[in-house]
């Protein structure tokens, strides 16, 4: 298919359907409302559910109870909602259910703002709710991008039988950029759901049951084990990111996602026309966070300079990684303010100046 | 000599031993749900959502595929289920914390949605599991963990009735509340059962059948007591009957 002018959210939206999103719950909220108002119709004329939900809360356990059926199902939200979406995600990994969550996050913390922002690295790479769990997340860049991480991502959820979260900040929810909706994907091979709860326990000869309560606790530690090597796994084979500009022997290499990442984009142009050398680590998954890249970076690089929307999440996991191998600086900007490309050219110059010094 | 087979259990229940405590109604209450999926043929191809509580573990106990949820969240997991398999029978059974306090929200817009599942709702007037603080269903000067001086109506409200409440809700098709003290009720109760899930296979949307059960445990009473206790004191505040039986319009 040839590229369309999409809506970021309305993208998302179709991007699910190709996907093969059998279901959709969800709940109103700003900035993410194109992807409800679009799945509404057009979920039904695919033949597929839509139901608006009276709450987040329920919206997530609608998820959790049709993923235990076997179903392929999505839910989308903004960053407060998927505060109120924490239990339901926690069930889901607990009792292994595959499904898919957008977070359009906005300024936070509270009812915060509607401005685009990266406030929730934390809640999406750590997440709110309780027990040790951990969830697939990524943070695309693109349009492009995102669509394929939606389309892909349903069957990463049935492969690891786990919830995936895929964040963009509220610019890519509302902005336009041309986009192909079917670019080859490689999907995942995942087996067949023989685990789901589908009714036909008689004809299975075996009853299935979808459960997170263990009250034993050595039975309940085998289980956190059991996930654990998933999450393992997870970090062995899904780290995702793009190195860009590392050719030209760079001494500071941003660290950026989303949003931010389009920006430093620009920044590094930028420096380049006055001659200075900048590269970048772009996470394209952010959880497990892409420990692989920085094992790869050339040998001209002194500072990770991380650059996010939000006063600094992702530098939590810059600094695990980095080990006091390189020093390590920050700008950020919060509260849905977007910086503008300037504003971190002067950072950059700044450093170097103190470098020189 | 010939045998001859009078009583067996039902094929709706596992032979797993129930883990509620002595003499409690859960036990009659789940064999009467389980007879009856099991005589309508349903609990072969049936979807169960079990909730937090004392009924926590239902789903070792129901002989069907089952899915637990969180407190208060069955009706929103058995809709999810019932949206994906609308061909499958979907039932919740929920006790009066997780129905009539955190779940309300859940209760009250899966009956506003029409959703076509059947609820088990066993009030006791009491949080039972975690040991028997006071509910919105509890009575007042009704003493609990949590209301040791009695429930008292400033401050704690009257108690919840959910049937009536529910009544009021449009899309909600049958409500009925029943007691299980003794064997006359029990029939009676079993009827009722057996309609909400004919409205279900009908497809004729939301139903409700409400138990008034017993807690000897937390109320301190010993189980005889407490069937006579809720006869007389529950039953009073919570009017047995049909409180709404859409079905009626349907056929018409």
């Amino acid at each position: 298919m040839a590229k369309v002018l999409m809506k970021g959210n309305e993208a998302m939206a179709l991007a699910a359907i190709k996907g093969g999103c059998d279901a959709f719950f969800g709940y109103p909220i700003t900035p993410q409302n194109e992807v409800p108002e679009y799945l509404s119709y057009h979920m039904e004329k695919n033949d597929r559910i839509f139901v608006q939900a009276e709450s987040e809360v329920a919206a997530i356990n609608m998820v959790y109870g049709a993923a235990g059926s076997g179903a392929r199902v999505l839910t989308s939200s903004s960053s407060p909602g998927i505060a109120l979406k924490q239990e339901g995600i926690s069930y889901l990994a607990g009792s292994e259910l595959p499904a898919v969550i957008i977070n359009v996050m906005r300024g936070g913390p509270g009812l915060g703002g509607i401005q685009p922002s990266q406030g929730d690295y934390n809640q999406i790479t750590r997440g709110g709710g309780n027990g040790d769990y951990q969830l697939l997340a990524y943070a695309p860049e693109t349009l492009q991008e995102t669509v394929n991480i939606v389309k892909r991502s349903f069957s990463l959820a049935d492969y690891y039988r786990n919830p995936v979260i895929i964040a963009v900040d509220g610019l890519i929810g509302q902005m336009m950029e041309p986009v192909d909706l079917d670019q080859k994907i490689e999907e995942k091979k995942s087996p067949a759901k023989d685990w789901a709860a589908t009714g036909e326990a008689a004809k299975r000869g075996k009853r299935n049951k979808i459960v997170s309560l263990h009250l034993d606790p050595y039975q309940l530690e085998k289980h956190n084990l059991k996930l654990k090597a998933k999450y393992d796994e997870m970090k062995e084979n899904e780290q995702q990111y793009e190195l860009i500009n590392m050719d030209h022997d760079p001494s500071i290499v941003f660290v950026a996602y989303g949003s931010m990442a389009r920006i430093a984009r620009s920044a590094i142009e930028a420096l380049k026309k006055e001659g200075i050398e900048v590269g970048m680590i772009r996470p394209i998954c952010v959880h497990p966070f892409p420990e692989k890249a920085f094992e790869t970076l050339p040998k001209s690089v002194t500072t990770l300079l991380t650059l996010e929307m939000s006063l600094g999440q992702m530098l939590q996991d810059v600094q695990i990684v980095n080990q006091g191998r390189y020093t390590l600086d920050f700008f950020g900007r919060a509260g849905g303010v977007v910086p503008e490309s300037e504003e971190i050219v002067e950072k950059v110059k700044t450093i170097m100046k103190g470098a020189a010094k | 000599m010939k045998t001859k087979t009078i009583y067996k259990p039902t094929s709706g229940l596992t032979e797993r031993d129930l883990t509620y405590c002595p003499g409690c109604t859960h036990g009659i209450i789940h064999k009467l749900a389980g007879e009856v999926m099991a005589e309508r043929n349903l609990i072969e191809e049936a979807i169960g959502v079990a909730s937090v509580g004392c009924s926590v573990m239902s789903y070792e106990f129901f002989n069907c595929d089952m899915q637990q949820a969180a407190h208060g969240r069955a009706p929103a997991v058995a809709t999810g289920i019932k949206r994906v398999k609308p061909e499958h029978t979907v039932f919740t059974y929920q006790g009066d914390g997780d129905l009539a306090s955190i779940g309300l929200a859940e209760i009250v817009h899966a009956a506003h949605r029409g959703e076509n599942i059947t609820v088990i709702f066993v009030n006791n007037a009491i949080y039972g599991m975690t040991g028997g603080q006071m509910a919105p269903t509890t009575l007042i000067d009704q003493k609990t963990s949590t209301s040791p001086l009695g429930r008292k109506k400033e401050g704690a409200g009257e108690p919840l009735r959910m049937c009536e409440l529910l009544a009021t809700v449009p899309g909600a098709t049958y409500l009925e509340r029943v007691s299980v003290h003794d064997p006359k009720h029990i029939r009676k109760a079993k009827k009722a059962l057996e309609k909400a899930f004919d409205v279900q296979t009908k497809k004729q949307g939301f139903s409700m059948i409400e138990f008034i059960s017993t807690c000897p445990v937390n109320w301190g009473i010993n189980p005889n007591d407490s069937l006579q206790w809720a006869v007389d004191n529950l039953i009073p505040y919570y009017p047995l009957g049909v409180y709404k039986d859409g079905t009626k319009d349907d056929q018409s």
